[in-house]
């Protein structure tokens, strides 16, 4: 990371910052008012902490989620970040009901999907599709590609009759850049990145409306993650594809998603478009979060301001009072103790119309500048 | 989505080592991408069950003992291939007579022919070994799949009733068993071998269920909303079993000398079946006068039992991945 980027022109770095300022108007006129294809209303999963032997008696329960909304709307890319065991992968396998809900809603198109079952949710389920995080256990191993991308019309026999099975399959291994003529060969014999384009093509078979990646890249080299991350960009605006794109990685993130949320020990901290949260945060633990990106320009890194929180994630069995995150925000007060945040635009900046007004669950929330604009 | 650009890390800013300054676009692929394997026509799709083909084909182990074990079942089905006699006619003139020219092993103290029983006893072993062994693995694995696979209730019943199983001692429950179900038959024996034998069986195929059952890829079917039959069957089964056939075909060769265990202890198979067992415990006596009544039955069984267990061994080294 050292004397590789000092060889680049003045010129050239200038260019990319305007063409990344360019792209990040989007959001907010692309897609403002429009109809959300997806709400989801005050989630929460609790797992039971359980004692006992043959009577089991409930002691407790790991609060994953603790009441989170948000909305997605058609052809948008909602990004969802925050460190490990924040509850990230629990929201994405309720929104495919690979797990019920606790409480709360998710509707899709107005319906709630978490109490349906039978043929309504297996119809629900065509058009919310999940790719996963780990290409290595993804792939049945002992399936060919050609069963494993066809799976789901054997499932789903009304998308596509017998005869044309093999041809879309094709089409599809065509569509995620491998070689159609790879649909006999087992997963083993690909690599991780062409792995995860598998579980893509899989993903893409029933065309679904929305595609929710938990981690999708996480598990592959960097640079195969800028190749299956332009990829799923390509088919957003080839498919009209909702994503909600689960990661870890902010730069990523910041990439693919039109609007992002940071979540906080089963909370939502704060969500806006990647403007608004990347260079405009008003959360201290968003604001911790971004100061601890790597910055490869090693005179800017000297400019920015670090942010080293101190202690623990504490245990989601048991969250603090009041603000999840006081515990280790340089900031709490008494009253974050006491009341619990709420999402919503903070009352200084409820007036302002610049980027500083969006949600954001902290009773003293301030701008800060944390990574100098590189000028 | 207007103008969707071509992600790079360098702007992004991801620490990304040396591979930052790479301008990667989607088509140049460092993993090989579109074409990225080696085109070799000749190079044919492998499954894990043709990797372990292969493998075994290579192990000596597995040669000697499959060359055994086929020896076996084939004298088990066509004795008469190797050797012309009756198992049961008696000669009392020759009772315990060594080894004589047409009739190597000698007599019994019947005075029957050892060789000829030697032969015959082969089908009854193999009967009930492979007999007991498919029913342990087929009641084992149903039981154990499905407990593992729904998990809840039925799985800690299921697990309850396998721990009393596991409880009893074989010997002494095969005595109390098998003097109340009697019968001169293989039947009853492996009955109770069955009966006594799925816990082991059905213990191996939960723990493999639930391990390949939390599998992403079990999950995907899940969420393409694949029914319960078509999760077990197509993704869950053909990963989860491996075990049960390395642990089965182990078994295999402890089910044969619990036959002869129990037959040697009268509870068994009984005169005038022909059995290793039976043949053990009536030379017995004579030990010392006669060794020859005892050591041809023994060592038959001690092959057979060594032929299945060197089997099993190598069979679990060419299913197990992590021996790769």
């Amino acid at each position: 990371m050292h004397a590789d980027h000092t060889g680049r022109t003045e010129a050239a770095a200038e260019g990319e910052v305007a063409r990344e300022l360019l792209t990040k108007s989007r959001a907010e006129t692309a897609f403002a008012g429009q109809e959300p294809i997806l709400e989801v209303r005050d989630l929460v999963k609790h797992y039971p902490l359980t004692q006992g032997i043959l009577i089991k008696k409930q002691v407790g329960a790991v609060k994953a989620v603790d009441g989170i909304s948000f909305d997605l709307r058609a052809g948008e890319t909602l990004g969802i970040v925050g460190e490990s065991g924040c509850g990230k992968s629990t929201v994405a396998r309720m929104l495919v009901n690979l797990e019920r809900p606790t409480a709360g809603q998710i509707k899709y198109k107005g319906e709630d999907i978490t109490t349906m079952s039978g043929r309504a949710l297996k119809a629900v389920r065509r058009n919310i599709q999940m790719v996963f995080q780990d290409p290595y256990t993804s792939l049945n191993p002992r399936m060919t590609v050609g069963d494993i991308i066809g799976e789901p019309y054997e499932i789903h026999p009304e998308v596509a009759p017998k005869g044309d099975r093999r041809k879309k399959v094709q089409d599809l291994l065509d569509v995620v850049g491998l070689n159609p003529e790879y649909i006999n060969r087992y997963p083993h014999q690909f690599s991780g990145g062409q792995r995860q384009r598998i579980g893509i093509a899989r993903g893409l078979a029933l065309q679904p409306e929305i595609i929710v990646a938990d981690e999708p890249v996480s598990a592959l080299d960097v640079s195969v993650q800028a190749q299956v991350v332009n990829l799923l960009d390509r088919l957003q605006s080839e498919f009209n594809l909702s994503y909600v794109f689960i990661a870890h990685d902010l730069s990523i993130v910041r990439h693919i998603s039109d609007r992002v949320g940071v979540m906080y020990l089963g909370r939502m901290a704060e969500i806006g478009t990647d403007i608004q949260i990347y260079d405009h945060a008003t959360h201290p633990y968003t604001q911790a979060l971004l100061s601890a990106v790597p910055v490869p320009d090693p005179e800017a890194r000297t400019k920015r301001d670090r942010i080293i929180l101190a202690g623990d994630v504490p245990s989601p069995a048991n969250p603090p009072s009041g603000c999840r995150f006081r515990t280790r925000c340089w900031k709490a007060q008494e009253r974050c103790a006491l009341e619990v945040p709420e999402l919503a635009v903070p009352a200084v900046f409820r007036l302002e119309s610049g980027p500083a007004h969006h949600d954001s669950a902290c009773h003293f929330a301030e701008e800060r500048v944390v990574v100098p604009p590189s000028d | 989505m207007p103008e969707p650009q071509p992600y790079d890390p360098a702007i992004a800013g991801t620490g990304a080592g040396g591979a930052m300054d790479l301008a990667i676009s989607e088509g140049s692929s460092l993993d090989g991408g579109p074409g990225g394997l080696p085109k070799d026509p000749s190079e044919k799709a492998r499954s894990l069950w043709s990797d372990a083909l292969r493998d075994l084909r290579r192990n000596p182990v597995f040669i000697i003992s499959g060359l055994i074990i086929l020896f076996l079942l084939i004298i088990s089905l066509w004795p008469s291939l190797i050797t012309s006699g009756n198992p049961l006619k008696a000669d009392l003139s020759k009772a315990q007579q060594g080894s004589s020219p047409g009739h190597p092993f000698g007599y019994d103290p019947q005075g029957r022919d050892v060789y000829t029983r030697v032969v015959y006893g082969t089908r009854t072993s193999v009967t009930v070994g492979v007999c007991a062994t498919l029913g342990v693995a087929i009641v084992g694995s149903f039981l154990g799949a499905l407990a593992g696979f729904f998990g809840g209730w039925w799985d800690s019943i299921l697990s309850r009733i396998s721990d009393i199983f596991f409880g009893i001692p074989v010997v002494l429950g095969g005595l109390v068993f098998l003097s109340v179900v009697t019968g001169s038959t293989v039947w009853p024996v492996i009955g109770f071998m069955i009966l006594l034998g799925w816990p082991q069986i059905a213990r191996i195929a939960r723990g493999s269920v639930i391990t390949v059952k939390q599998n992403d890829f079990v999950q995907a079917a899940r969420a393409l909303g694949a029914s319960n039959s078509r999760m077990m069957l197509r993704h869950v089964a053909p990963n989860a079993v491996a075990p049960v056939i390395v642990v089965a075909t182990i078994a295999l060769g402890t089910y044969i000398s619990l036959e002869a265990t129990l037959s040697y202890l009268g509870v068994g198979l009984k005169e005038p079946a022909v059995s290793w067992g039976i043949d053990i415990s009536a030379a017995s006596n004579y030990m010392r006068n006669a060794p020859h009544m005892v050591l041809y039955p023994a060592g038959a069984l001690a092959l057979t039992v060594l032929a299945f267990i060197m089997l099993g061994d190598a069979v679990r080294d060419a299913l197990d991945p992590k021996l790769r």
